[in-house]
């Protein structure tokens, strides 16, 4: 050994490594079909209609093939509603008979006793209900009538077939911040773990963002209720924007989009990250580009995403090895410049950008249905009455409806 | 006695997975994720079950004796995740 | 080849240096 190797640099730190991705992803999410029994209000897929092109079966088998021979550990299966594809059940076996771990993401439409049996007799296989309110009233508000009791019924029935520590995840919104203790509660009571996430505008989420996300000042209380209270909380690491707050929450506390994780649509394409669907974010197609193992490591998108980060506008800020500059989906998707702060900058220069000249970009894909269906929120249903007026409403309000505003308007939120 | 003593062998419900820093493995069981930062590290963990003691694994990988307390706190913390077991309930399971 | 962290001072060496474990779902961009 030479001198010179005796005084070679340490390597990298692991965040640095990771924001230079790897050859493959950790895990990743996978959506299966973008039709959907529900019609969420904040959906970040834009899902409802199921797309023709839709992969095969045959398709689906070879993916998972090549997630295998990546060594991805795990998959987050969602859609749409993904237990309403046929092939569902046959691709969960086969997923995880070729070591690839699966989380599965669904409103719980299918989880019956007898499907609840068989899960609990799968190994390797995870489920998260997603549910939005800790009561029926909050809840449907965003994710339409009934979707509460569907949800809490397949906990039950997970519970009762001996299923352990399925995940309930909530999208943290301005009507469910008042109800962190009773989702606690909640997930204690199936035996379940509770899962907190942070509300993207994207999808559909891009139109009711400005009156769903939490406010600054309920950031606050949700920051300080995961320090106290989050061991056995999990976060998804959606919350490192809040890392300038203090302590930094757990998790790798950095985007993972094209680095680490990125987003299998249903119909192959490849995106950085589920709520970064749209063309700007969109690193090929695995049916036409060669498969996925050739997207993810010789895209053009991810190879620009590997570049080291310099941090642009948030360089100069304090708090940037902390925060990131935070999500780029949630500065895209309300028309702010990725080099510069998160909307909801917990030191508020996403506010004062909010105020300036932007153009929140239109969606470049949409599964919505056509038609409002009869599981229509009430959230959407109450935008089209542009006769209703409310008087402004404190942030301590409970009721759904509250600070409801029918016409949009440029919140200076 | 020290975990430099014993006789221990990766779990095989963990999947190790080669990266240029060292090595991904994640346990399938309990779902966590632990980043081995060091190439001599990955080569030890694989090693570990060919030798009778913690130790002996690490001399043959060429880690320094000054080292040898860092590496067991961190097999040490590697055991408490079920990452690495004990050789002899390898055996007998 | 010789790792780059066995160049340092041998008594430097921490496990901190050597193992850092994260919950699978401590990735963000998984739903």
């Amino acid at each position: 050994m030479t001198a010179v190797q005796e005084r070679l640099v340490a390597p990298l730190p692991l965040v640095e490594q990771f924001e230079r991705g790897l050859d493959a992803p950790i895990c990743l999410t996978w959506e299966l079909t973008y039709a959907c029994n529900l019609e969420c209000a904040h959906c970040l897929s834009i899902s409802g209609r199921r797309d023709a092109r839709e992969l095969t079966t045959a398709q689906c088998e070879a993916v998972i093939d090549e997630l295998q021979r990546m060594q991805v550990f795990y998959v987050n299966i969602g859609g749409g509603e993904p237990t309403i594809r046929p092939d569902f059940w046959h691709l969960l076996q086969y997923a995880v008979d070729h070591q690839v771990g699966v989380k599965f993401s669904t409103n719980g439409t299918r989880l019956t006793p007898e499907r609840a049996a068989f899960l609990a007799s799968t190994d390797y296989v995870d489920i998260q209900v997603s549910l939005d309110g800790a009561t029926a009233e909050v809840n449907d508000y965003v994710r339409g009538p009934g979707s509460f009791e569907m949800a809490v019924q397949a906990l039950e029935n997970l519970q009762a077939a001996g299923f352990r520590d399925a995940k309930i995840s909530v999208v943290c919104t301005r009507h469910n911040i008042g109800q962190l203790d009773d989702f606690k509660a909640l997930a204690d009571r199936y035996g379940a773990t509770l899962r907190l996430t942070r509300l993207r505008p994207s999808g559909r989420g891009a139109d009711v963002w400005d009156d769903l996300h939490p406010l600054p000042e309920q950031q606050r209380v949700l920051y300080d209720w995961l320090v106290a209270n989050g061991d056995g909380v999990l976060t998804g690491d959606s919350f490192f924007h809040l890392s300038a707050y203090g302590e930094s929450l757990p998790g790798l506390n950095l985007c993972g989009a094209g680095r680490v994780v990125c987003l299998i649509d249903p119909i192959g394409d490849v995106y950085a990250c589920p709520f970064a669907i749209h063309d700007e974010f969109l690193a090929g197609n695995l049916l036409s580009d060669g498969g996925f193992q050739a997207v993810w490591q010789t895209s053009a998108l991810f190879t620009g995403l590997r570049q080291p980060q310099t941090g642009g506008a948030c360089a100069t800020c304090s708090f940037y090895d902390s925060c990131r500059g935070g999500c780029m989906a949630a500065k895209f998707f309300t028309g702010l410049p990725l080099d510069g702060p998160d909307p909801e900058c917990v030191q508020g220069h996403g506010a004062a950008a909010l105020l300036g000249e932007r153009t929140v970009p239109a969606s470049t894909q949409d599964h919505s249905r056509t038609t409002p269906g009869r599981n229509q929120p009430v959230m959407l249903q109450l935008s089209r009455r542009d006769d209703v007026a409310v008087p402004p409403v404190p942030a301590c309000a409970e009721s759904p409806l509250a600070g409801f505003l029918p016409t949009r308007e440029e919140s200076a939120t | 006695m020290t975990i430099l003593e014993e006789s221990w062998v990766l779990s095989p419900a963990v999947a190790l997975r080669p990266e240029p820093f060292g090595a991904l493995a994640y346990h399938f069981d309990n779902r966590r994720l632990t980043f081995l930062k060091t190439p001599a590290l990955v080569a030890v963990v694989r090693a570990l079950g060919e030798h009778d003691t913690v130790g002996a694994a690490l001399e043959r990988a060429g880690v320094p004796a000054a080292q040898h307390a860092a590496y067991a706190d961190a097999l040490e913390g590697l055991a408490l995740t079920d990452m690495i077991r004990p050789q002899r309930q390898e055996a007998i399971a | 080849m010789t790792d780059p962290r066995e160049t340092m001072e041998e008594t430097d060496l921490v496990a901190a240096d050597l193992i850092e474990e994260i919950s699978i779902d401590g990735l963000c961009g998984v739903y």
